[in-house]
């Protein structure tokens, strides 16, 4: 029979947490991930009788934002909820134990959870000079990642270094470094890009993770119920972009009255997130709403795609140096050009020899 | 490549090739053409010819009577291709990086309205073009892919912006590609009349002037 102590059950009772408060939590994940009022209710009950499942958390090329936006999204927090649930057998800035001591938790888990835990990974892998630019416990982030996600049931990359490479991985790349997904094919990845991500969206797919198994993902391995949409798709300032109302700087009187920021440098029509619906700290507000574009934190190479303040209809290469090259050479070329058809045309004149009657066999 | 990838190469170093060898493309033709002169005139010649020049630009810019509807077809294609690429906003904003200089631009239901028309102003003439025995057997293929690489950028356009077919990141992808095989095509097509056709007509109208006929 199972100890109720190690199912969630035990452990709101522990905390104090009330049955209603632990289905707000539910219906709060179940309608940000637009599943239906059944499927709350389905996850509540599941989440109750799960064993407390062991995850291991491991950082990497990193600066500690994600977890930083995760831990102290607000108070009282649902989010922390989760936390308090799962068994986080290893992360570096949480776990009390530290050196040897850390490590041996970390292999412990690993081996009384084989195949079971779930490995969560923040910051990209540098693998460059094999991967020396980036070790925990003298072990490069490298040869810790093959280790540990060998033997997990599932990897979630937390945060866009993780998930695409994110900063680190910005031109020229001194690392060399990359992606969960670069590196691990074999185990399923559940990719949560930001920089960094919504608490809400992490708790939200570790939930359905715990409950309903792995979400559907879209074509980046992101889950689609908070990835699926665009932040220009559900963007309140939309109607101003289609009506062609763009704040020109950030205190004209277009940004005084809420205009969109296209022309500023927004990315929110390429970025899927779910900022503009969910929004941060316990749904105040997003970056849009307090009057800066999105950065398109959330996808692929986003540090590499342009200045922050450039729109998105603009090049990134500096296409006007290009154009001012080109059009310098293009005439160097054609003067060049003209000069070698008037010297072959002064050629054929010289060369000209006329033809006389005589020649054609004529008489004169 | 995912679409972002897509995305960041057509908005990095696809856009730069692609404007470096239209430049390169266009400076070398032009040049080219004003380096090979007038021919000799054998005859006395009459008239500056720059009156007549200036005539044959206008000119041949009004409309005709003759074939009214595929040259109704043609103006509303060229006007609302121009008005799309110059007074779209987010082009607006691609002109100023590369050449400094903003003009603003017209709000997105007017762009809208002409690139409907532009775009059915297209179809007109293709369907014209092949439905017509005359112009039939005169179109070679260089002249149907001309019309294509002209036609994609405006419907890869009109998809992004209403968020058809793709999604968005990667139809804008594959608009902003689009425009710059166009881009390319440019200096290497009859499309370089992008630049030529004042020239070319001015060269008529002042060589018939020269000569003595009016434009």
């Amino acid at each position: 029979m199972t100890n109720k102590n190690n199912l969630l059950a035990g452990e709101l009772e522990r905390l104090g947490i009330s049955r209603r408060t632990f289905l707000k939590f539910c219906t709060s994940i179940g309608s940000v991930m637009a599943l239906s009022p059944a499927q709350a209710a389905v996850m509540a009950e599941k989440l109750v009788t799960v064993k407390r499942q062991s995850v291991i958390w491991l950082s990497f090329q990193e600066c500690t934002g994600c977890t930083e936006s995760i831990t102290r999204s607000h108070k009282p927090s649902l989010e922390s909820l989760i936390f308090d649930f799962v068994s986080l057998d290893y992360h570096h800035t949480l776990q009390a134990a530290s050196g040897h001591a850390a490590e041996q938790a970390r292999e412990q888990a690993m081996h009384d959870n084989q195949g079971k835990y779930i490995l969560i990974v923040d910051g990209s892998i540098p693998i460059k000079d094999d991967g020396v630019y980036s070790t925990i416990a003298g072990m490069t982030n490298l040869d810790m990642l093959q280790q540990v996600a060998k033997d997990a049931a599932a990897i979630v990359a937390v945060g866009s270094c993780a998930t695409f490479g994110g900063l680190p991985k910005a031109s020229p790349n001194p690392t060399g470094a990359v992606s969960v997904s670069d590196i691990v094919h074999d185990k399923p990845i559940i990719n949560i890009p930001g920089c960094p991500p919504i608490p809400v969206v992490m708790t939200g797919v570790l939930a359905h993770v715990l409950t309903f198994g792995i979400p559907e993902l879209d074509s980046m391995g992101r889950p689609k119920a908070f990835y699926g949409d665009s932040i220009h798709d559900r963007c309140y300032r939309r109607p101003y972009y289609d009506r062609g109302q763009f704040a020109k700087s950030f205190d004209d009187e277009g940004a005084r009255k809420g205009w969109c920021l296209y022309e500023l440098g927004c990315k929110g029509p390429i970025t899927h997130n779910a900022c503009a619906t969910v929004k941060w700290n316990n749904g105040t507000s997003f970056p849009i709403q307090s009057g800066h574009g999105c950065l398109g934190c959330s996808e692929p190479d986003f540090w590499d795609a342009g200045g922050f303040y450039k729109a998105l209809s603009t090049g990134t290469n500096s296409p006007g140096q290009w154009a001012t090259a080109a059009l310098a050479a293009g005439a160097a070329a054609g003067l060049a050009s003209a000069y070698l058809n008037k010297s072959s045309k002064a050629d054929a004149e010289k060369d000209h020899q006329p033809v006389t009657l005589e020649d054609m066999g004529g008489k004169s | 490549m995912n679409e972002i990838e897509l995305l960041n190469w057509a908005r990095g170093p696809g856009l730069a090739y692609a404007t470096a060898i239209m430049f390169f493309g266009l400076s070398i033709r032009v040049i080219e053409i004003l380096s090979l002169g007038r021919p000799e005139e054998l005859a006395e010649v009459r008239d500056s010819g720059v009156r007549d020049g200036w005539l044959m630009i206008l000119k041949r810019s009004l409309p005709e009577v003759r074939h009214w509807k595929y040259i109704t077809a043609s103006y509303i294609f060229h006007i609302g291709l121009l008005v799309v690429i110059f007074f779209f906003i987010p082009h607006t904003h691609l002109f100023r990086d590369v050449f400094g200089i903003f003009w603003g631009g017209w709000p997105n239901y007017i762009i809208d309205f002409f690139t409907v028309l532009s775009i059915a102003g297209m179809l007109y003439t293709l369907v014209a073009r092949f439905y017509d025995p005359a112009r039939r057997i005169l179109s070679k293929m260089s002249d149907y892919l001309a019309w294509l690489v002209t036609f994609l950028p405006l419907v890869t356009g009109y998809m992004a912006f209403h968020r058809l077919g793709l999604d968005y990141t990667t139809m804008l992808a594959v608009h902003i590609l689009s425009v710059e095989l166009l881009m390319i095509a440019i200096p290497i097509s009859k499309l370089t009349h992008v630049v030529t056709f004042t020239m070319a007509r001015w060269y008529t109208g002042s060589n018939q002037g020269r000569r003595g006929v009016r434009s």
